[in-house]
């Protein structure tokens, strides 16, 4: 069985540690906020200028003034911060972000990502992902192994306006876990139910099956 | 103190040298924190050919999406856009321009330009469309592409506190790009929600100090939601 929504989340939250700030995109990547282990101290970072993000507001608690990244009323929680966009920028673009989670269309054996642009349909913006994949070391990629088509989203080369360059190692899909490593997807990490030749079938650019490939469980 | 006393009374005086084909710098992010009066006032002046540099554009009817109903704006620079269906538009159409700029970059550019640097190295867009046509050079092993400052003719600005001096606090998220935008505009113009007696705000609470401030004027505003989500 693929992988829903909220066991992606779940994966991506294994990687986690305590003490680390962390910046989650909009979609499937806002979903770990709410798998951060109890035991965990983990300060989330929101570009428009928070580090400390909290839940979502009460009615009372609602402020124009506070806002996230997606453009969400939200909180701030213990211990946060408040700064300007290049304030907050420093921090992306200066490697302080210890994880970045974002989407994408298609990801490449090169670690090049394209998320933003489909030619021929109209284009809203970057916003913040070009800095924030060249910014970090540490990136997950989350997003699904194929299109509704069937197209795989893991290529050889991004057919897609990219937006950063090899700066890609980890990706998760509602099939797999992999890594990309000297020009190829390594399989990591198989969703449960799903065969590694669905995997293969399934991914267009180079694959490597790792000897120690194991099930995901949940 | 008159020379320092950068109040002014209407939203008339506050634009006053605001002309056509001028650059202007707007702070806010979506439709938080921004300068929502000081743009209504741009739209009851008439002014066209503008080039807005802003990390977005408003929504209909709201912010600087007032400012496409009567054609004002030539060219925009943000990081996303596309809110407002008028915007898809006229971008279709051929009308207005558009320069996407990655937000990090369009806050470092805004920086650069009002502490006097011209330009600056950044990977942010290295390999992408972004990078086209623009300056690549290697430091330390990694490609970089160079990024050209921007300032403007006007700036914008929406701030919560500000005393007499023209020294500006911001309330919570609301800040986002608006100490930036203060620190580019050959003439910067900030709205507040109150206007303090000297003295009331403490000086290591500043987040624009007054050298970069040449208009205050108090407003009302307001401050539209745009995705309202409340806690489950």
């Amino acid at each position: 069985m693929a992988l829903t929504r909220e066991q992606m989340a779940q994966r991506v939250a294994r990687e986690l540690k305590d003490g680390y700030y962390v910046n989650l995109g909009i979609g499937i990547p806002t979903l770990v906020a709410n798998y951060v282990p109890a035991d965990m101290d983990v300060m989330l970072q929101s570009e428009n200028g928070l580090l400390g993000m909290g839940e979502f507001p009460t009615e009372a608690q609602l402020d124009a003034d506070m806002i996230n990244a997606g453009k969400q009323t939200v909180t701030a929680r213990r211990g946060a911060s408040i700064f300007s966009s290049a304030e907050s920028f420093a921090m992306i673009r200066g490697g302080h972000v210890d994880l970045t989670v974002l989407g994408a269309f298609e990801v490449d054996v090169e670690g090049n990502i394209a998320s933003w642009m489909i030619p021929g349909k109209l284009v809203k913006g970057m916003g913040g992902a070009m800095d924030l994949v060249a910014g970090a070391d540490n990136i997950i990629v989350t997003m699904t192994h194929a299109s509704k088509d069937g197209e795989s989203k893991l290529l050889s080369r991004c057919s897609l306006p990219l937006t950063g360059a090899g700066c890609i190692r980890k990706v998760l899909t509602d099939l797999a876990y992999l890594e990309i490593e000297n020009g190829a997807f390594i399989l990591r990490e198989t969703a449960p139910g799903v065969t590694v030749e669905e995997i293969i079938e399934k991914t267009a650019g180079k694959l490597i099956v790792a000897d120690d490939v194991k099930e995901m469980t949940f | 103190m008159a020379g320092l006393d950068k109040r002014v009374a209407t939203y008339e005086q506050a634009l006053e040298g605001l002309t056509d084909n001028m650059t202007v710098l707007a702070g806010g992010f979506g439709l938080c924190g921004i300068p929502e009066n000081l743009i209504n006032e741009i739209k009851r002046r008439g002014v066209k050919g503008l080039t807005v540099v802003s990390n977005n554009c408003g929504v209909d009817g709201f912010g600087l999406g007032v400012l496409l109903e009567d054609h004002q704006i030539r060219k925009m620079i943000a990081s996303y856009v596309g809110e407002n269906a008028e915007f898809e538009r006229q971008l279709l159409s051929g009308e207005l321009e558009v320069e996407l700029t990655p937000q990090g970059t369009l806050a470092e550019k805004m920086r650069a330009g009002g502490a006097g640097i011209p330009a600056f190295f950044t990977a942010t867009g290295y390999g992408t469309p972004v990078a086209d046509g623009k300056e690549v050079r290697e430091f330390n092993g990694r490609k970089y592409i160079m990024e050209e400052a921007i300032t403007g003719d006007f700036a914008i600005v929406k701030g919560w506190k500000a005393d007499h001096y023209g020294n500006v606090v911001y309330r919570n998220t609301a800040q986002n790009f608006n100490p930036l935008a203060a620190t580019a505009g050959k003439i910067t113009v900030v709205e507040v929600e109150e206007i303090v007696e000297p003295g009331v705000l403490l000086p290591t609470e500043i987040h624009t100090p007054g050298i970069y401030v040449d208009r205050v004027i108090v407003g009302t505003f307001e401050k539209r939601i745009e995705k309202r989500t409340l806690k489950a």
